[in-house]
């Protein structure tokens, strides 16, 4: 059976449509999910997209963690449920407690969008599993507050646990603390990261095909259950 | 009547139409709010008495330069007048925007506009809200808006205001456009001591719709439902079109600051592009279900456009409640109501029978929504508020029949000066390492420096189907996933062609844009055009105005492109400096298969270069003149649209059958910056072999010309396929290496190419 994989659409959500189209070329079947309600349609895995939730004026993510679907989506994400927060959707598994530390406006306080290359650090993640460890990405950072921070405590336990997913392969432009781009739950089935990979599944509309690896990792894992 | 100011209750005595018919004597501030003696005496006469407040400032917006185009509107007319045969529009110059059959059963709709004087005394929020007028343009058409661009020009790029209003106009686009997810796929950024106290900003969006789902802007059905939605009315924007947009700036001015244009700040409205985007998808889901009979957005003159130009449009009359216009301030009266330009708002009409369902939508996306009124058959707009009766009006008169000016013109008393200024007697780099350093030098010129210090503060990626984006010479969106159906567009302007010769350098700035669309596979079906010139009140500005228009309408017919729409920024001057007249023109082009898209950048070592067109020795107005020698004279390169039209067709051609996969147009700095570009877009580098005088190959800014670079086994083909479109093609070198090479002149690694491009914009800007 296909892997069916819901995508959060909040009110200032922007790239619940390319995340879907994302699940789409990696062989599952994405299934839109609406803030205001809390039923996770039966779905086997659900990606939180990037965007302004909300419009994101208080603190990013801050308003977006109190929604309907959070309240469905925190318990199973708790027992399990793979869960991807980008960008936004980090922001978001930050501010519902799913993932520690916080996003901070970006060094220099501009937006950035750009292509960035990315190190994957933990290939063992239910988002990871189709990188090898070590592998070299390219894909699309575009972000105000992208800025890793974590309590000295917190960033250690990360990096002994295998918990910092991806880090940007050059000093992180935004200013994130160690670099990192991405980082899981001790788990590692709860990802959040800050880059795009939904934007680098086709070399017509973005840098390459570097993100499809995230989609294909979970929609695989599914398959093969 | 009561209100309340910080908490006080107040009396505020409300003019009525009882009150205005019985006191025809008490003054009104109409030329505070931009109206001569002659235009006031006119108002009294279309109603018969003199106008209440809340009429005087309908009238006030409505016949604003900016809404009425009164200087303008004579001369547009020769864009309708002139217009080529088309099959492709589906809607043209009087709706919001025009719209362009596409084919496959798709439609898109594009417009550019200007939002120059809000983006200098509030840089900020002035360029952001430009953004979110043009888009809700779009939207009202029945579009989904899916990409937008911006076409920014500033004073010197060292001079410390622009330090001051680039960042801020560069951070607002990029605050709205994202917040919006909408990819930011091109533009232009130039630099000129003519922008110092008149910065252009010009937005331009591009939606898509389904034939058939375009929407009306007409209040018809007596009975139907007008409802106002999105955003609260606020004290924002109050008189952004009467009294900042077409007005000049005060010759005065302080460093860093707008000198008394501070004073202005009021009149700049404040964005919520989180509001925006909930617009955006209520809209759309209120088409979908067919629960709108006709919509408009609310832009400049906010209430007072949508509900005169909806009832003129519809012709059966309007009556509105105000006072259920949902306020942000309850202090404001009828006049700042109407005047009011706070954004994020549209108006609907909708049968009252889909009245439950169409509020329904807006409760689910979190968008107010407030029926303010009914569509009635008297023929008239009549307000009233609390139950008075405040406005009683021809709805036409203040939409369609406002002043018409046959300015006086007079050709410039130093045109013939300049055209006699010619830059062929300047001195040209003698030897190869002269030519050297006169390349590098441009590239590091501000206005032809690498752009990513702006660009990577925009979001391109978003939504999906950006195909091409800065710095490719146009912009490239994917339409249909299945069929690879795009549409490209570029936007064109160059001020100083423009000054040597209005008629010429408008449509060389045509030609550019026509072009930039070409030189990625599209062929141009349509044109947009922002109009940015100084005052109208003066003859020289006037003059430059009606040659500017008379030459894109020309050009246009000869091209066989239809104009779809556009806009007129006048007043874009501080004392008696006028700005160089800037039009700025936007082609959109239709890709049949995005898949077989060109690029600027050198991709294949090994593949052939072939100069296309004709070089001639021409450097009036160029970019090399103005930076080497600080010079503006002469007369422009030369237009040859039949030229054009064949280079485009080539282009169009040799795409198709996927001979092709490298162009570039070249403009500004010539083949030189043109060769760079793309060496440094590719990272890869070429070798060069000029066939005649070096100097005038590498910076001439003859137009109608390209460089595309031919794979070794489809040069043949290329090269028939050149011939057969009667367009010149000559082979001057080969791709490959790491430097860009020419023989006999010098060779300059690709790393020094790349710091000298890539090192400007980030010193100047942080």
């Amino acid at each position: 059976m296909m892997a069916r994989v819901g995508v959060v659409t909040f009110p200032g959500s922007l790239d619940d449509g390319d995340a879907a189209r994302a699940v789409t070329l990696a062989g599952g079947e994405p299934v839109p999910l609406w803030h205001g309600e809390g039923d996770l349609r039966g779905v086997d895995a659900v990606i939180l997209p990037g965007g302004f939730s909300y419009g994101d004026y208080l603190r990013c993510g801050a308003i977006a963690r109190f929604a309907p679907i959070m309240s469905g989506l925190i318990p199973a994400a708790r027992a399990g449920l793979p869960v991807l927060g980008i960008c936004n959707g980090f922001q978001i598994l930050c501010e519902a407690h799913l993932l520690p530390g916080a996003l901070t406006r970006n060094t220099g306080l501009r937006f950035i969008s750009r292509d960035v290359a990315l190190r994957v650090e933990n290939a063992g993640t239910r988002w990871t599993g189709a990188y090898s460890q070590g592998q070299e990405i390219i894909i699309p950072l575009k972000s105000g507050e992208g800025a890793f921070v974590a309590d000295p405590s917190v960033l250690a336990e990360l990096e002994a646990r295998g918990q910092v997913v991806a880090r940007y392969v050059n000093r992180a432009m935004n200013g994130s603390a160690s670099d990192v781009a991405g980082i899981c739950n001790e788990a590692g089935t709860i990802v959040g990261l800050m880059p795009h990979p939904e934007h680098a599944v086709d070399p017509l509309t973005g840098p390459g095909r570097d993100g499809l690896g995230f989609f294909e990792s979970v929609v695989s894992l599914l398959v093969g259950r | 009547m009561t209100g309340t100011v910080r908490g006080e209750a107040v009396q505020i005595a409300i003019d009525t139409v009882a009150r205005a018919a019985a006191t025809p004597e008490q003054p009104q501030p109409y030329a505070e709010l931009g109206l001569t003696a002659g235009e006031y005496a006119k108002i009294t006469e279309i109603l018969g008495r003199r106008p209440t407040d809340a009429e005087l400032a309908i009238y006030a917006g409505m016949w604003s330069e900016h809404c009425s185009y009164k200087s303008s509107k004579v001369h547009l007319r020769q864009f309708a007048d002139k217009a080529p045969p088309s099959a492709a529009l589906l809607a043209g110059i009087g709706e919001q925007a025009g719209v362009v059959d596409i084919g496959q059963g798709y439609a898109v709709t594009f417009k550019i506009e200007s939002h120059n004087h809000p983006s200098y005394v509030e840089p900020y929020q002035g360029a952001a809200t430009g953004v979110g007028g043009i888009v809700r343009d779009i939207l009202a058409m029945g579009a989904r808006p899916v990409a937008v661009m911006d076409a920014l020009r500033f004073g010197p790029a060292d001079a410390p205001d622009t330090r001051r209003v680039l960042p801020g106009v560069v951070g607002g686009i990029s605050f709205y456009g994202n917040c919006l997810g909408l990819p930011n796929i091109g533009g232009e950024l130039a630099f000129d001591p003519c922008y110092a106290g008149n910065p252009l900003v010009n937005a331009l969006c591009v939606g898509v719709m389904r034939h058939g789902d375009l929407k009306e802007a007409a209040a018809t059905g007596p009975g139907n439902q007008v409802i106002l939605f999105g955003s609260r009315t606020g004290p924002d924007g109050i008189g952004g079109a009467s009294v900042l947009a077409s007005a000049s700036f005060g010759a005065v001015k302080g460093d860093g600051e707008a000198g008394g244009e501070s004073a202005k700040r009021p009149s700049v409205q404040v964005g919520d592009p989180f509001m925006e985007k909930l617009l955006v998808e209520c809209c759309l889901e209120l088409y979908a279900g067919g629960l709108v009979a006709a919509i408009q957005d609310l832009g400049a003159a906010g209430i007072s456009c949508a509900t005169t130009e909806l009832a003129a449009a519809g012709k059966t009359g309007m009556r509105v409640r105000l006072d259920a216009a949902p306020v942000r301030d309850a202090s404001l009266g009828p006049p700042e109501l109407l005047m009011s330009e706070s954004q994020e708002r549209m108006m609907a009409v909708v049968e009252p029978r889909h009245t439950e369902a169409f509020l329904a939508v807006c409760a689910k996306w979190g968008v107010q929504a407030t029926v303010i009124g009914e569509v009635t058959g008297t023929g008239r707009l009549e307000m009233t508020w609390h139950g008075e009766l405040i406005v009683d009006l021809p709805p036409g008169s203040a939409a369609d029949e406002g002043p018409v000016y046959h300015r006086p013109m007079a050709r410039p008393a130093d045109q013939d000066t300049l055209a006699a200024d010619d830059p062929a007697q300047l001195a040209r780099p003698a030897d190869g390492a002269a030519l050297r350093a006169a390349l590098l030098g441009l590239l590091a010129s501000p206005e032809l420096a690498d752009k990513t210090w702006v660009t990577q503060q925009y979001d391109r990626y978003v939504r999906g189907n950006t195909v091409l984006a800065m710095p490719e010479d146009a912009g490239l969106v994917r339409v249909d996933e299945q069929t690879g159906l795009g549409v490209a567009l570029a936007t064109d302007g160059n001020g100083r062609y423009c000054r040597l010769d209005p008629y010429a350098g408008t449509q060389l700035a045509l030609a550019e844009a026509y072009r930039n669309v070409a030189a990625t596979g599209a062929r141009p079906l349509a044109v947009t055009n922002c109009l940015n010139f100084g005052s109208p009140e003066e003859p020289a500005v006037m003059w430059q105005f009606a040659q500017a228009v008379t030459g894109l309408a020309d050009g246009c017919q000869e091209l066989g492109v239809p104009v779809t729409g556009g806009n007129v920024s006048f007043y874009n001057q501080t004392g008696g400096a006028a700005i160089h007249p800037t039009p700025v023109i936007g082609v959109l082009g239709v890709h049949g298969d995005v898949r077989r898209r060109l690029s600027i950048g050198f991709a294949a070592d090994g593949a052939a270069l072939i100069l296309l067109g004709r070089t001639s020795l021409e450097l009036g107005g160029s970019a090399w003149a103005w930076q080497a020698h600080g010079h503006l004279g002469g007369t422009p390169p030369r237009v040859d649209l039949a030229a054009e039209r064949a280079l485009a067709g080539l282009l169009a051609a040799a795409a198709e059958d996927a001979v092709l996969a490298v162009a570039h147009d070249l403009s500004d700095g010539g083949l030189a910056v043109a060769l760079a570009e793309s060496c440094l877009r590719g990272g890869l580098g070429c070798q060069v072999t000029l066939p005649g005088d070096p100097f005038c190959y590498l910076f001439s800014e003859s137009a109608a010309r390209a460089v595309v670079a031919v794979p070794p086994g489809t040069q043949a083909a290329f090269t028939a396929l050149a011939a057969g479109h009667g367009v010149p093609a000559e082979v001057i070198g080969t791709v490959g290496g790491d430097s860009l090479g020419v023989d006999g002149c010098f060779e300059i690694p690709l790393d020094e190419l790349r710091a000298a491009h890539t090192g400007p914009l980030p010193a100047l800007f942080g």
